[in-house]
């Protein structure tokens, strides 16, 4: 190929990637790094990150600049001559020591941010979180405020019947909602299979594990809404349950919880609940209650009462769904 | 002796077949490592059509953001194959066809110490290969629950995990006969004067990867038994409800999984450290250090293994531990590169493309090394596990790393296989094109990771959309570009200039002191190594 012809084609394609690079509107969906970091442990793991990536550029440019400078220089259509030597006691030693003693240099902050990621002790407080196929519980343990949290981007968007929102797939019914500057200490268990609960703004990742409780904490230093995702498959609707904390202030926070209270004691989804349950003899809806778990029925519930042109906005949950069975009712009563 | 109990194969009028079985049965029935090792390279590459085809139905699903082209659940399916056949159908077959036709060629032996059980080792493979594949047409699809097969989510499927489970066993039975002959060959079959320490390195590569075979196999062998009988027989290793610890599996898969990912690449560290002196027209530089070094991974390979497990919640002294013995990894993996680095140095360089991907190994895989230290810092990995980020590294190692080397490997020797030169030409475009879209595929993917993106996703959020549109479009490119390789491979074996029996001005080493094409049998009589 003629190089003379190639020239000017590279040049131009070169300034054309330059010019989309500076030109920040082009630029701006190109996220390069991790995210913007909200807490002090993420700003750790940010800069470690940076460290890290720093050395390895380092050393890259000294062993790839030799690397291109001999096979520049030591070419035989250079007429450069081969040499023999092929041992050294010397350097060998030498670059095994120095990236050792670089390695030291990097395991030290690591470790004591490993150590500051596994501290859970003296939390503010304590939220329960456990991962079903495909949807999050969370579990205000303190307050007995618990409720299900699962995908709320429309079918049609997925499947391309409509346009995409700005935040698709990152959109969740019901958020985790939390304190700023608090330490909130997350519980994770699993109902099913494994999954794993991630905010990447506030450096907090654990697995959800089936018959394991593990826990992990986060303290958010600004309001705002972060978003994460599952990051353990967990079968096929595995990219469709993510994960929605709003940090808010301490007021606010405390308003949600009332409110929140308050729609956890209000009995309106108990008609339809119990219908799931026990069915309704002589019409065609059969009684579930024996073959659905609680979680599954509360599901089912909420989605009946809030889709379609259903816009109740609230959840059944599935502590409520247990207190509805006939036994549980019957119980109820005769303790009153 | 040994010798005449196969007196009666050897009283068959050996060169160039004639006499023996013809047709279909002369490749079912051979028991000659030339023969088995062009049937394992075969296989190999019509595995790697197949599982390449499998990765461009991904990346054709992640073109736009959206569900387009399949449905979440085949979507795992692809990913689950891919990741299978690539590992276990196409490098490790691909490494397996190397041995059988270089190590006897290269330490001067005439063939692989157990004929017959290479051929069975060989046979295997389809066998495997079928049943992964057959879960395809069974109700449910293939199996979706990622190569790794985590439990619970593996014990939920249907019958095709079992097939899985079936397939892997099959596999991991040949890895282990192909193993013990390597290790009986290597040790009992050199030829006289050629010292372990005279060897080839892709010799002693290969020597330290059959041992880890040897090692690892029976551990995966074991943890997928002890899935098939928590599906089917009531065992509670890995289900809570009986007392089972679904981590456990986790700890014993990586256990294996880690060598595992050594048994991918170390002969691949071999091949180059044959290519690279051949080409720099200088011996490689610190022999001896390259043999420690290979040891030295081996031996660390072993105490690694939970840094694939950092987010399953280790207390801190094992996180720290798995942290500290992975950074430690990096040091023998740099001598390596070094080593490489320094035996180009004040050489007399020719790129040839086997030269030109060997090139491209030491400077992509060592990217791919880097990436792997910033995944052994404990709290960066917890952000990006199971993310894009890691799907970039190992993708790095594996593809840039494992299969440049192969392919490399496929160019240095097919002159000596086949007795042509292969077209430098269109080995030429093959290599730019690689080189070019494989960085245009993956390097993106460390910013999707980074920025968030988790791996084994169906669809993705807006902000993803770039990347991974470019990361789809250099995989079309890439595996488009794997059909003019094999258009050279066909050119050679039908004809072209005839290769001298040295073949590379540089070569050192018994291989090229046969005739090309290597006649069937080669060192009847041993060879003296002085
Ligand atoms: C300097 C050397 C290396 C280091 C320090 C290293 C480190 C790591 C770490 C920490 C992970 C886990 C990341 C995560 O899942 O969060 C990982 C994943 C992986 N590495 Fe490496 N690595 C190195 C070299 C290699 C090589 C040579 C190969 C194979 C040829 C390889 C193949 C893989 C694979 C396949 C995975 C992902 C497995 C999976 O989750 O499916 N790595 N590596
Ligand atoms: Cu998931
Ligand atoms: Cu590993």
């Amino acid at each position: 190929m003629k190089r003379g012809a190639l020239r000017p084609l590279l040049g131009k394609t070169l300034a054309a990637l330059s010019g989309t690079m500076i030109s920040g509107a082009v630029w701006a969906g190109y996220q390069l790094n991790l995210r913007e970091p909200q807490s002090a442990l993420a700003r750790d793991v940010y800069n470690m990150h940076t460290l890290v990536n720093l050395v390895c550029l380092a050393i890259f440019v000294v062993v790839f600049g030799a690397m291109f400078f001999s096979i520049w220089k030591h070419r035989k259509s250079a007429g450069h001559q081969a040499e023999h030597f092929h041992e050294n006691t010397t350097v060998e030693v030498i670059w095994t020591v120095i990236p050792f003693l670089i390695l030291i240099g990097m395991a030290y902050p690591a470790t004591r941010t490993v150590l500051a990621m596994k501290d859970t002790s003296n939390p503010d407080m304590t939220i329960k979180v456990t991962g079903y196929q495909w949807k999050w519980e969370y579990d205000y343990l303190k307050d007995g405020v618990k409720f299900m949290s699962t995908l709320a981007t429309p079918r049609a968007q997925i499947e391309n019947r409509a346009d995409k929102g700005a935040e698709y797939l990152l959109e969740v019914d019901n958020p985790l909602v939390v304190p700023v500057g608090k330490k909130v200490r997350v519980l994770l268990t699993a109902g099913d299979v494994i999954h794993s609960w991630w905010i990447p703004e506030l450096a907090v990742k654990q697995d959800a594990i089936p018959g394991f409780i593990r826990d992990a904490w986060f303290k958010s230093e600004t309001t705002g809404t972060f978003r994460g995702q599952c990051v353990e498959l967990c079968g096929k609707d595995h990219a469709f349950m993510p994960i929605v904390v709003k940090v808010v202030s301490q007021a606010e926070y405390d308003a949600w919880l009332a409110s929140r209270k308050q729609g956890a004691a209000s009995p309106s989804s108990a008609p339809l609940s119990r219908a799931v349950l026990n069915g309704r003899p002589g019409a065609a809806v059969a009684a579930f209650g024996g073959q659905l778990s609680d979680a599954d029925i509360a599901a089912a519930v909420a989605f009946q009462r809030n889709s379609r042109d259903n816009k109740v906005g609230d959840m059944a949950q599935p502590e409520r769904v247990a207190s509805l069975k006939p036994g549980a009712e019957a119980a109820a009563r005769a303790a009153r | 002796m040994a010798h005449d109990a196969t007196h009666a194969h050897d009283a068959i009028p050996a060169h160039d077949g004639h006499g023996q079985p013809g047709g279909i049965m002369r490749w079912l029935t051979t028991t000659n490592h030339k023969d088995i090792g062009s049937l394992y390279l075969w296989f190999a590459g019509t595995m790697f059509l197949v599982a390449g085809s499998f990765a461009l139905v991904i990346r054709a699903e992640l073109f736009q953001p959206g569900l387009q082209v399949v449905h979440p659940d085949f979507f795992n399916q692809m990913t689950t194959l891919h990741g299978l056949i690539m590992v276990f159908g196409v490098i490790m077959p691909a490494w397996a066809g190397f041995a059988n036709w270089q190590i006897p060629l290269m330490i001067g032996a005439p063939d692989m110490a157990f004929p017959r059980m290479n051929n069975w080792g060989f046979w295997l493979l389809p066998v495997a290969g079928f049943l992964l594949l057959l879960g395809l047409f069974m109700p449910g699809g293939a199996a979706a629950g990622g190569w790794t097969m985590y439990p619970p989510l593996f014990v939920q499927g249907g019958i095709s995990y079992d097939l899985t489970i079936f397939a892997i066993h099959i596999l991991g039975a040949s890895s282990i006969m192909g193993s013990i002959n390597i290790i009986t060959t290597v040790l009992n079959m050199r030829a006289p004067g050629m010292t372990l320490m005279k060897m080839p390195l892709f010799v002693w590569t290969w020597l330290i990867t059959a041992y880890l075979l040897i090692a690892t196999v029976p551990v995966l062998a074991g943890a997928v038994t002890m899935l098939l009988t928590d599906r089917h027989f009531d065992t509670h290793f890995f289900n809570p409800a009986g007392g089972g610890d679904p981590v456990m599996f986790q700890h014993i898969f990586w256990f294996f999984g880690h060598p595992e990912v050594y048994i991918l690449i170390l002969p691949a560290f071999g091949v180059v450290s044959q290519i690279i002196p051949t080409f720099a027209r200088k011996p490689l530089f610190g022999y001896a250090s390259m043999v420690y070094a290979t040891a030295s991974i081996a031996i660390l390979s072993f105490i690694v293994w939970a840094h694939h497990m950092f987010t399953v919640g280790m207390p801190a002294a094992a996180q720290l531990f798995f942290m500290y013995s992975t950074m430690l990894i990096a040091v023998p993996t740099g001598v390596k590169v070094f080593n490489w680095v320094a035996t180009m140095w004040k050489g007399s360089m020719t790129f040839e493309t086997p030269m030109l991907f060997a090139i491209a190994f030491v400077c992509l895989f060592t990217i791919g090394g880097f990436s792997g230290l910033v995944c052994a810092m404990t709290p960066v990995d917890i952000q990006i596990h199971d993310t894009y980020y890691v799907v970039a590294h190992f993708h790095y190692v594996l593809v840039s790393g494992a299969l440049f080397a192969i392919i490399a490997g496929v160019y240095y020797w097919l002159p000596k296989w086949t007795g042509h030169m292969y077209d430098e030409k269109l080995g030429k475009l093959h290599f730019w094109l690689s080189v070019i879209s494989m960085n245009v595929t993956f390097f993106p993917m460390h910013f999707l990771g980074l920025a968030g993106m988790p791996r084994r996703y169906a669809d993705y959020a807006l902000q993803f959309a770039e990347f991974n549109m470019i990361a789809s479009i250099g995989a079309f490119i890439f595996g488009f570009s794997q059909l003019i390789f094999l258009a050279v491979i066909i050119k050679a074996i039908r004809g072209g200039r005839k290769a001298s029996d040295q073949v590379w001005e540089g070569a050192q080493g018994l291989e090229w002191t046969v005739p090309s094409p290597a006649p069937y049998h080669t060192f009847e009589t041993a060879p003296v190594v002085k």
